[in-house]
């Protein structure tokens, strides 16, 4: 028994979700006051739009590419949450839907034209940006009401950042995990050229890819307007490396196809919670994205110890 | 004849090129119901070119290709696997991140809805206890846990299952290489018992008695066409022998007068591969056997074991090494032709700590006449050389070096007849100098060339011959083996 628990594997599986309870435990001594509804919620409410961003860049990692624009994506999709989709809302959805099918098309593209994932997405970074600048020059706008009422909402007993986060992660989990097609398009991160003899088209599955990273973009960038109530192009700058660092942080690995909706999800909560560490422990914002970081590479060198121990 | 006897497939004359190589020159064929065709032939002879012909996985250039009767345009994976056509390929495909059931579920568009897992778990493990009973795979592994030769027994079960559309026709490439003996048998016997019951079946194999045991018809290819077909009855291990190889070749007395080095001049190069292998100085050494068995591992050991003191292997003298995949392990793309030969001599031309252009330009044009590289310009980029010249660059690079001994790797790959005789000459040149060759190649006329050949199976030697005594008879009947 105690031999399968401390198998690699199962190390592997569990590393993500002990490093977020031992967090959370850490808190939890430091600020007793934490825990509580209260507390939780105010830690947690920021984990909403970054786990979904982190979905998003999910859904890129598992068929071998790289999204480095998805930050400037949702500061995109936030600047026009707060303007078109507050002011006119058909035009608005009419908007965002386009912003989904920007991004299939460029998954559509990259795997045409077998581009560098990496190039092609830092390139359109700059302009998601100047997109999200010509609708909204200086900081503003107003989120619509129903958005802010979603983000809002006072759950009962459970507060809604875990509830929230719960529901994403289990039900990317079906689709990706459990559904067949989703079977079919990790194998395209596994084994692209398998399944193209196995007689499936790549090109649908790179452009259904991309486009449920735009979907969860665009939720991203609601969910935030829905929280700070007024945007900023600039917004979510750093969502696209937090983005990354929760996909990996949750036991996700840059090819093959290997990726977890869950841990993904765990990943987003922990980056997101040593942000409140660090102030709890009085460091000053200015040594924090340090001290972010310096967990990372502790989690990941863990994680490097137990693949060691596989091979 | 009768209805059993009716063809699934038929090429005629189908013919399918790469770049200057003919893989397939012509090839007329057809695979009939209830028959196991065995298909053997040296490396390159064109059988898994064929294959992917007829796997829809590569188009033909020109020929036909006819489905029973009808005449099929743009062929393709899709349209193969409606008629009942699998194909287990040599190199795995089988999704390393998923579990057996879903690489099941990959395999069949109909496995979808609700409960697919489940009819996916039940129709491998059926397919796997039919095949290989004992296999202790369960459907829900991850791929990428299990062993090369559990991967192999999963993607050949995964072939053999059905869902919708019958089986017809079943390629198998080298099915057994990574099976032991047992389960290669439970396969032989499974193929055996469901080609008695209608289906058709092509088995490759370098195993030559598991093709004379059970196939129906052998065919044997050499440079991309079929030499020989017949019944397997009429065909025994000797005749499938000299069927593949060349029989005509033309003796090098000067290579063989030349030389009685072996013993009397210094070893420079100890190795061991099964047996030991060493190599004296100003000696060609030939590797021999069927590609990838070994020959290449054993040239990267001894080129890491260049200076350093480990016992296995004993290198006397500088090391340089000549890529065959040019693409990947030699040229760098982006540079000229001179940058391209003197990257192995920089330290030469360092002058007060940069590169010196002036010594790089002369070391490229000395090369170029020494060798005859065709361009008019060394400083030009070393892509704008045709395949066979950008080949000599790369000997320029290992012969303008410091290195005593230099390793090959199968360095004529792809490479015209005309440069390939330029070269030996050069290597014959560079040897009476002194300079020891560790020679890797597939093409057995080339180890004429050779003063010493080990032969190579299974990533050990089997066999070592000297100059005099090769023929390709025994290199063959030495990388074949004797049976499963």
């Amino acid at each position: 028994m105690w031999r399968q628990v401390t198998s690699p594997r199962v190390l592997r599986a569990i590393l993500p979700a002990a490093s977020f309870v031992i967090l959370l435990a850490a808190i939890f001594y430091v600020q007793p006051r934490a825990m509580s509804y209260f507390g939780m919620n105010l830690m947690l409410q920021y984990t909403v739009p970054i786990a979904l961003a982190t979905i998003a860049q999910m859904f890129i990692i598992t068929v071998n590419d790289l999204d480095l624009s998805i930050g400037a994506f949702v500061g995109l999709t936030a600047c026009i949450g707060a303007t078109l989709l507050a002011d006119s809302p058909l035009l608005g959805v009419l908007a965002l839907l386009a912003c989904v099918g920007a991004y299939a098309a460029l998954g559509a593209l990259i795997y045409w034209r077998n581009l560098p994932s990496i190039v092609v997405t830092l390139g359109m970074s700059f302009v998601w940006l100047g997109g999200a600048v010509l609708i909204l020059p200086t900081p503003g706008g107003t989120a619509p009401g129903w958005v802010k009422a979603i983000m809002g909402l006072k759950t009962p007993v459970v507060p809604f950042p875990i509830i929230a986060t719960l529901v994403i992660g289990i039900s990317v989990h079906l689709v990706l995990m459990r559904s067949s097609y989703g079977t079919v398009l990790r194998g395209v991160g596994g084994n692209p050229r398998a399944v193209k003899r196995a007689g499936w088209s790549l090109l649908k599955a790179k452009m259904v890819m991309y486009a449920a990273a735009g979907f969860f973009g665009v939720l991203s960038g609601l969910s935030l307007i829905g929280l700070t109530s007024a945007a900023d192009a600039h917004i979510a700058d750093r969502y696209t490396l937090y983005a990354i660092a929760g996909v990996i942080l949750g036991g996700g690995e840059f090819v093959g196809g290997r990726v977890s909706p869950i841990g993904a999800i765990i990943g987003a909560l922990t980056l997101a919670l040593t942000g409140s560490f660090l102030t709890f422990l009085r460091i000053s914002p200015d040594w924090q994205i340090g001290a972010q970081g310096g967990i990372l590479i502790l989690v990941l060198a863990l994680r490097a110890l137990i693949k060691r121990q596989e091979g | 004849m009768n209805a059993d006897r009716l063809e699934i497939v038929t090429l005629q004359g189908v013919a399918r090129r790469f770049g200057a190589v003919r893989a397939l020159d012509g090839v007329d064929l057809s695979v009939l119901r209830g028959q196991c065709l065995g298909l053997v032939g040296h490396n390159g002879a064109g059988k898994s070119t064929l294959m992917n012909v007829l796997a829809g996985t590569l188009n033909a250039d020109r020929g036909v290709l006819r489905i029973g009767d009808a005449e099929v345009q743009g062929f393709s994976a899709a349209v193969a696997k409606a008629n009942g056509i699998r194909c287990v390929f040599q190199e795995l495909s089988l999704c390393p991140n998923l579990t057996v059931a879903e690489n099941t579920r990959i395999f069949h568009a109909a496995l979808s809805g609700r409960g697919w897992r489940g009819r996916a778990k039940a129709l491998i493990r059926a397919k796997l206890d039919e095949i290989f009973p004992g296999h202790g795979i369960d459907p829900g592994d991850m791929v990428g846990d299990l062993s090369i030769g559990k991967r192999q027994i999963v993607e050949i079960a995964c072939a053999f299952t059905q869902t919708e559309t019958p089986l017809r026709l079943v390629i198998l490439d080298e099915p057994t290489s990574s099976l032991d003996a047992v389960t290669s048998k439970q396969l032989l016997e499974f193929v055996r018992k469901e080609v008695d019951g209608g289906l058709a079946c092509i088995l490759i194999s370098h195993v030559l008695g598991e093709v004379l045991d059970y196939a129906d018809e052998i065919v044997v290819m050499k440079d991309g066409l079929i030499v020989a077909q017949d019944d397997a009855a009429t065909f025994t291990r000797a005749r499938l022998v000299e069927a593949m190889g060349n029989v005509a070749k033309a003796a090098d007395k000067d290579v063989e007068a030349r030389r009685v080095i072996r013993g009397n001049a210094p070893v420079v190069v100890q190795a061991n591969a099964g047996a030991a292998l060493t190599a004296h100085q100003g000696e060609i050494v030939g590797l021999a056997g069927l590609a990838g068995h070994g020959q290449t591992k054993l040239l990267l050991d001894i080129f890491e074991a260049t200076g350093s003191k480990r016992l296995a292997t004993r290198v006397e003298g500088p090391v340089a090494f000549v890529a065959g995949d040019r693409q990947t392990d030699g040229v760098f793309h982006r540079w000229s032709i001179s940058a391209n030969v003197g990257v192995r001599s920089l330290r030469r031309m360092v002058r007060r700590g940069v590169i010196d252009p002036v010594a790089e330009a002369v070391m490229g044009d000395e090369w170029q006449r020494k060798i005859n590289i065709k361009t008019p310009d060394m400083g030009s980029n070393i892509l704008s050389l045709s395949g066979g010249n950008q080949q000599k660059a790369l000997f320029a690079r290992a012969l303008a070096s410091d290195a005593q001994i230099i390793l090959m790797d199968d360095p004529m790959r792809g490479v015209d007849f005309g440069t390939k005789l330029e070269v030996y000459e050069i290597i014959r040149q560079e040897a009476a100098r002194g300079r020891t060759f560790l020679w890797y190649s597939t093409e057995t006329e080339e180890l004429h060339n050779c003063d010493h050949i080990y032969v190579f199976r299974d990533g050990a030697i089997v066999a070592d011959m000297s100059n005099a005594e090769l023929t390709e008879e025994k290199i063959l009947s030495h990388s074949f083996q004797e049976t499963a």
